[in-house]
């Protein structure tokens, strides 16, 4: 059967108009797009794709459910693996993950895998109930956080008949997916939806529980739990440490996009949490979390919104399609510069923001070239809000609390990459972390394993 | 939920809560906060944790009405609950090894001065208070101040109460005539701390001021709260909210709490005061 050599198109919201709302830009395939792309993989004896997933769907056997019309058989097949599908579907870096595999790719486009992913969770999402699981007895897990990583082992351990609970520091589930990527990438219905889900499974959410402050992790084991996870990500907002950072318009991206996500201050004042966004938004950083910020200035009414950035387009550490996404929306690029100085008027509001030129030198640590600044190159941007979204560490709370987990320079835990097994006995740690900020998905295969190992440590204790 | 057990009404627009939250009040400390959210659309308010009773499981937290989030707050009854109410936060404060200890509280800074004097004075500390307010009926906590402290003096702008003038009035005295006071702990406004800092100063005496800073998550996750201390940057609501007055730089302090006045106006117009909570805290 000839198949098109270019994938299926995703219909999207106009840009013209989706500036305007804060609705999802992709749109999603219909049924026809779905078995139309299904049609065109090539079902390899052995599927290389499945290598590129950090939890291993099989991917072969669901698109050829697909392929077959079984939309809901299909959505299982991926659940066996990903706790999580409509949202993975939604933000994954497929790109450089499974599509990145693809045999199709080498000649033509690979396979959307993503947006089959997509199309069949949002297709079951309302099919099928969740079998409510009654609570197992093989012993007690608490997981410390809420996000893709602490969701993914609370998941797996009580599927296999664990008694788990989750501590979860904010007033929403959810981590990242609630307070960082906003609703037009990923709406909060779907997050909400999957957790739910996974509370069905018998899992114990306790909100409200920052975790190192209302009860350290000892007391946790005090209490009668028999292994611990902590999954706390990467919350705490690194800034340039330059002058003028603290003049009001200036927002870390995590202030930001937790107003405007997790307080739905673009809503205000029905929502009563206000968000200051100005006429011109300079947004620092390149990264997923710059572009999202660089977005959401602009559904808030910001005339121009420029991403200043210190390395050049290829270094840009943003997924293609949130930086193609962004410049339609018409995000400008100001690419090989980095800010100097933040300059404010006299009641203490930002006005603009001093810039140097930089050039691009020889490869750093990381492998991309470093970037130099050029001598006497200094410009003003007039602008009126500044966002700083150039990385996050972890939080410190929780550490501070158990100095008995080890942790490296970089304020992460140290954590055995199979197991997730930290220096404190019972302890197991993964996501963001451990690794710092990375990928949902990679955060979901970190607990995917430490479910697995913290299954493993409750056995050979109990025998 | 977190249950309304008692409401009082202290002085006009001025309310005190106990709340039953039994594993907070198990960990809460002199300097811990509170954040709380009354429902679905509410902000995240936060607010000191005024007093608590570990054996009985219940924390006390004092509100002024001034915006329409406090006011909502405010019209809570007894029986009533808090949707969310996370805590205890912030760093806890050390009450040890003071002798004589002078707690200066404008408006309701009393309300999150009075868990720290409580426990100097149980420590062993002699407390000198200064309880000052715009006007006499706004005093709060005179009886349980004055229970503590060796000495109390009441200030009022108008006069209507004690001495007529500042707080600072009363403070530069007491520094003149007494050598051997070793920590000024200031709660209120942020001019009055800035203002009691500065007297402080040239008599080279140790002052603790409480920042009412705007926060967010009051988990240093969004650093919405930094305030600059001794010249580097801090997070309000993990490395304080108490810091070392003359370290301070509360010029930017001041200027960071006007950040959003202009939409508690707008929201005004549209019926719902978008409220920042920082006012709620010590006025
Ligand atoms: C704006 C933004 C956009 C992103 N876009 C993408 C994308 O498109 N694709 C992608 O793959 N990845 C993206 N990422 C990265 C991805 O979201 C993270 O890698 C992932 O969420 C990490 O998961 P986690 O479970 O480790 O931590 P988190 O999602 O950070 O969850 C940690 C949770 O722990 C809670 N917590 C912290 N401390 C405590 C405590 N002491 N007690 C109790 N609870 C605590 C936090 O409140 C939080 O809910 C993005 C990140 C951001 C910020
Ligand atoms: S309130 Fe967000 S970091 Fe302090």
């Amino acid at each position: 059967m000839p198949s098109a050599t270019i994938r299926t198109k995703m219909p999207e919201q106009d840009p013209k108009e989706r500036i305007h709302n804060f609705n999802e830009v992709a749109l999603g395939y219909s049924k026809e797009d779905a078995l139309k792309e299904a049609e065109r993989c090539l079902r390899c004896k052995k599927p290389a794709c499945v290598k590129g997933c950090p939890v291993g769907v099989d991917i072969r056997d669901f698109i050829a459910l697909v392929a077959e019309g079984k939309f809901v058989e299909a959505a299982r097949k991926i659940k066996e693996k990903n706790n999580l599908p409509a949202v993975c579907g939604r933000v994954c870096p497929q790109e450089e993950q499974c599509e990145a595999k693809c045999i199709l790719g080498i000649k033509q486009e690979p396979v959307a895998i993503g947006r089959l992913e997509r199309f069949v969770a949002d297709y079951a999402r309302n099919m099928e109930e969740t079998k409510r699981v009654v609570t197992g007895d093989k012993g007690k897990v608490a997981v410390v956080g809420s996000g893709p990583a602490g969701l993914t082992v609370a998941a797996d351990l009580a599927k296999k008949g664990y008694q788990v609970t989750i501590f979860e520091a904010f007033h929403k589930p959810g981590g990242v997916l609630t307070y960082g990527i906003p609703e037009f990438r990923l709406p909060k219905e779907i997050v909400q939806d999957e957790v739910d889900k996974i509370k069905r499974l018998g899992v114990e959410i306790k909100l409200n529980h920052v975790i190192g402050k209302i009860k350290g992790i000892d007391q946790l084991f005090a209490e009668g739990y028999d292994a611990v996870f902590v999954g706390t990500g990467a919350g705490l907002p690194r800034f340039l440490g330059i002058e003028g950072e603290n003049l009001n318009g200036v927002y870390s991206a995590n202030e930001f996009l937790t107003r405007v996500n997790l307080m739905k201050a673009y809503k205000f004042p029905e929502f009563k949490t206000p968000v200051y966004v100005g006429k011109k938004v300079a947004v620092v950083g390149a990264g997923n979390v710059a572009m999202d910020a660089a977005r959401t200035a602009l559904r808030l009414g910001a005339e121009e919104s420029i991403i200043v950035y210190r390395r050049g387009r290829e270094e840009m550490p943003a997924r293609e399609e949130e930086i193609e996404h962004a410049r339609e929306e018409g995000v400008v690029f100001k690419l090989l510069n980095n800010p100097v100085r933040i300059i404010g008027n006299d009641e203490g509001f930002v006005t603009g923001m001093e810039c140097i030129k930089m050039e691009l030198g020889e490869p750093d640590d990381s492998g991309r070239r470093r970037p130099i600044s050029v001598e006497g190159s200094e410009w003003r941007l007039d602008v009126d809000t500044v966002i700083i979204a150039i990385g996050q560490s972890p939080n410190p709370i929780l550490l501070n609390d158990t100095p008995d987990i080890e942790t490296s320079k970089w304020g992460t835990i140290v954590a055995e990459d199979q197991t997730g097994r930290t220096s404190k006995e019972g302890v197991f740690a993964g996501g963001d972390v451990v690794t710092g900020a990375a990928t949902v998905i990679e955060a979901m295969g970190a607990g995917k394993r430490a479910a697995q190992a913290i299954d493993e440590y409750i056995q050979k204790k109990v025998m | 939920m977190y249950k309304i057990l008692k409401k009082e009404v202290l002085a006009p627009e001025i309310t005190r809560f106990k709340v039953a939250a039994p594993e907070i009040a198990a960990s809460a400390e002199p300097g811990h906060f509170i954040i709380v959210r009354v429902d679905e659309k509410a902000e995240r308010i936060p607010l000191t944790i005024a007093d608590y009773d570990k054996k009985e499981g219940t924390i006390t937290i004092i509100v002024q009405a001034v915006g329409f989030s406090s006011r909502q707050i405010c019209n809570l009854e007894t029986g009533d609950s808090f949707l969310d109410l996370v805590g205890p936060l912030g760093k806890h404060i050390s009450t040890e090894g003071y002798k004589k200890v002078i707690c200066v509280a404008g408006g309701l800074g009393a309300a999150p001065l009075y868990p720290k004097a409580k426990s100097l004075a149980e420590n062993g500390a002699e407390i000198i208070t200064i309880l000052g307010a715009r006007t006499g009926e706004l005093l709060i906590l005179e009886e349980e101040f004055s229970a503590l402290s060796k000495e109390l003096y009441i200030t009022t702008d108008d006069g209507s109460r004690g001495r007529k003038g500042f707080v600072t009035d009363a403070l530069r005295d007491l520094l003149e005539e007494d050598s051997d006071i070793d920590l000024v702990i200031a709660i209120g406004p942020m001019v009055m701390m800035k203002f009691v800092s500065e007297l402080t100063k040239p008599y080279g005496v140790k002052t603790m001021v409480s920042l009412n800073s705007l926060m967010v998550d009051g988990t240093g996750m969004c650093g919405g709260c930094r305030v600059t201390v001794g010249g580097e940057t801090k997070f309000a609501c993990v490395d304080g909210p108490a810091f070392d007055g003359h370290l301070v730089d509360f010029d930017e302090q001041l200027r960071r709490q006007r950040f959003y006045a202009r939409y508690e106006e707008e929201a005004k117009v549209h019926g719902h005061a978008g409220g920042e909570y920082q006012c709620h805290l010590q006025q």
